[in-house]
């Protein structure tokens, strides 16, 4: 039989846009705009005055773009993605013209292993010097070859004070104990989950045994009938709409809640956490990468990052733009969450396919048990 | 008389090219490479290698997606089920309404249709979550019943304890239920529609009560609609993704999530394509199994 790739497939002119659309997964309900042709520069080293940039939803200061245009006058179309996987699954045959993408950690590893990301060069990215020296060196990117931090958040529980005893600062509380039983919301995340519930039993987020995992799929498996739901990353709304009382939920998203209920709190399990960080990165083939670097260097830029960081309340990674910050902001311990605390927190890192896949069985079963 | 084709060949092809031309790039081609899929498996990160495997249908029938697929066929069959004994009586009032009262009567039938579905399935939310409108409006009746109570001097009633009302199974039947309606009412109208009315009247002059009429008479000539509006609403809600992802609860997953999940976060388009495929092969049997209804319908006669 031979061979057919994906890559092939793109050649002949079929690209993943018309896949999503004959599995039906584009019915989602998200617009997907920014998918123009490749244009090529009109004479090489010149770009034309335009970026696409491809970011998550709400992740941007709200004057940030228009900003960046005044100052180099580069006019930048953004388009949304919702998961890591869709954006994976964009860019798995071929760039469709994208010229900044928005990877969380794990996936910098994945889509650099498969040779979808430029190297960046760090020598048209000055405001490097900007960012926390902690951020400089990461496992998932060791010397910050592919990726720049934009921003990083972690997971924990966010609760209903009024509902909860205490603050609920164990992982028992949502994968092991019927205290709050159907007033409890996970994150639909499968390695998301095997992980957290391998912190639970006091292993680390990575390298799990398969006696571990077999032990966590009985735990969550007895667990399912106390859990409300799975969500998609919508917890800060059942949370704040009274639907369940504790939630697997991002601290920046429920800072973003809390804002308008008092209620509401939030806290990193005493037995740690998983951290992610969502990072700038160039796709291979960006057809305008002198802007790219541009782009990146502006959002590492202090005022630019703190403009971001007023809108939407996720930790920064960048020093300058924090030193500007409030500081409602700057002591928030929902957004900063204690050191000792974040000491015990870990990156998931990326450990191969098969793996993503067994995870995702393992919770096929744990749901259909 | 009928011209044949032959003399208008130019005609012909000039009226079936473009859909022939639409339904071969953007349904066939597509279709036949996800075909493929499901008989490859991934090589590194971004390519799958097409060998000829079974191993992912071998997976696919494995007992957890069998229980899966079984488990959507039955939340689907129970969609169907309350679509007809709900859309029968409609479709029936529709039939014998007044002649303006009939369009007004289909356009509010089709009037969902205009919004989108997500927008539909947030909507269902609001009305059914623990703070949403039932509940709120049960609560409000709770203790409007309590403070007449106490005015009577009877005892306090507690507090109103919210109906659990999303999240499980009993929201993604609703849901389903109520965005299938229409694919059942419709094809239900035309069949009742057609129906000749003497027939009735005959029956209930030959003394056939009303119930007994519309089981011996009405339903045995509309079957071939109930059985096309059973397929349109069975296939549709078997294949529902966004109602059981959104209203469902922890163990509401459809075979269409499992799907969704393999293409998407566990990045294994062979097996999601393999699973794909299951389904459609199902889909294909209710399909057969609706022509030899039909066939055998009119023989009844």
């Amino acid at each position: 039989m031979s061979t057919i790739t994906q890559r092939g497939l793109q050649r002949a002119g079929l690209n993943r846009r018309s896949m999503l659309t004959a599995t039906g997964a584009a019915a989602i309900g998200l617009t997907f705009t920014a998918c123009g042709p490749k244009s090529a520069p009109a004479q090489p080293g010149v770009e034309e005055a335009k970026l696409n940039f491809y970011n998550w939803d709400t992740y941007i200061g709200d004057t940030t773009l228009a900003d960046f245009k005044a100052a180099t006058g580069v006019e930048v179309n953004m388009s949304l993605f919702a998961t890591n996987d869709e954006l994976f699954a964009k860019l798995k045959a071929g760039n469709p013209g994208f010229d900044v993408v928005v990877p969380s950690n794990e996936f910098v590893t994945r889509m650099g292993q498969a040779g979808m990301l430029e190297v960046l060069d760090h020598a048209k990215i000055p405001n490097i010097k900007n960012i926390d020296p902690a951020f400089m060196n990461p496992d998932y990117d060791p010397g910050r070859k592919f990726s720049m931090p934009y921003t990083w958040l972690v997971l924990g529980i966010g609760y209903r004070k009024s509902k909860v005893k205490g603050v609920p600062d164990s992982w028992k509380y949502l994968f092991d104990s019927d205290q709050y039983k159907g007033k409890i919301a996970l994150l639909s995340e499968s390695a998301d989950l095997i992980r957290l519930s391998a912190k639970y039993k006091g292993h680390s987020v990575n390298n799990i045994p398969p006696e571990l995992v077999a032990e966590i799929e009985k735990m969550l498996i007895k667990q399912k009938p106390f859990i409300k739901a799975f969500h998609d990353d919508n917890g800060q709304d059942m949370l704040a709409s009274g639907d369940v009382d504790l939630v697997l939920e991002y601290n920046g998203d429920i800072a973003q809640v809390m804002k308008e209920d008092p209620d509401l709190d939030f806290v990193v399990p005493k037995e740690g956490s998983l951290i992610n960080s969502d990072t700038l990165c160039i796709p291979k083939g960006a057809p305008r990468p002198d802007n790219a670097h541009k782009f990146i260097n502006y959002l590492l830029d202090g005022a630019a990052g703190a403009e971001i960081s007023k809108t939407i309340l996720y930790p920064t990674p960048n020093a300058a733009a924090k030193a500007l910050m409030p500081d409602a902001y700057r002591n928030n311990p929902v957004i900063f969450p204690p050191l000792e605390i974040m000491a015990k927190c870990e990156y998931g890192a990326f450990e191969g396919a098969e793996k993503a896949s067994l995870y995702e069985e393992v919770i096929t079963r744990v749901r259909a048990a | 008389m009928e011209q044949s084709w032959k003399q208008a060949k130019a005609v012909f092809a000039g009226a079936l090219g473009p859909p022939l031309f639409w339904l071969v790039l953007f349904f066939l081609v597509p279709l036949a490479i996800v075909w493929a899929y499901s008989f490859g498996h991934n090589n590194g990160l971004v390519d799958i290698a097409i060998t000829g495997t079974f191993k992912n249908y071998a997976r696919a029938i494995e007992p957890l997606y069998l229980k899966i697929f079984v488990k959507s066929a039955w939340v689907a069959a129970i969609t169907t089920g309350l679509c007809l004994v709900i859309g029968f009586p409609v479709a029936l009032a529709i039939t014998f309404a007044s002649e303006k009262a009939k369009t007004w009567l289909l356009l509010l039938i089709m009037l969902p249709f205009w919004t989108n579905l997500l927008i539909r399935t947030y909507a269902l939310i609001a009305v059914l979550r623990t703070e949403g409108y039932v509940n709120m409006g049960l609560e409000w009746i709770w203790k409007g019943g309590g403070l007449v109570g106490a005015l009577l001097g009877l005892q306090p009633i507690g507090d109103y304890r919210p109906l659990e009302l999303l999240h499980n199974n009993f929201a993604v039947v609703l849901g389903l239920v109520y965005v299938h309606l229409p694919f059942m009412v419709l094809p239900l109208y035309s069949a009742l529609d057609r129906l000749d009315k003497s027939l009735l009247e005959a029956s209930l002059d030959l003394g056939a009560g009303h119930i007994r009429t519309l089981f011996k008479v009405v339903v045995p000539l509309a079957l071939p609609g109930i059985a096309s509006g059973v397929l349109i609403t069975f296939i549709p809600a078997l294949g529902a993704y966004l109602t059981p992802d959104l209203l469902g609860g922890p163990d509401s997953q459809m075979i269409a999530n499992v799907i969704e999940r393999q293409f998407k976060r566990a990045n294994d388009w062979p097996f999601g394509a393999a699973l794909s495929f299951l389904l459609m092969y199902l889909t294909f049997i209710a399909i057969a199994v609706q022509a030899v209804l039909s066939r055998k319908a009119p023989e009844a006669k």
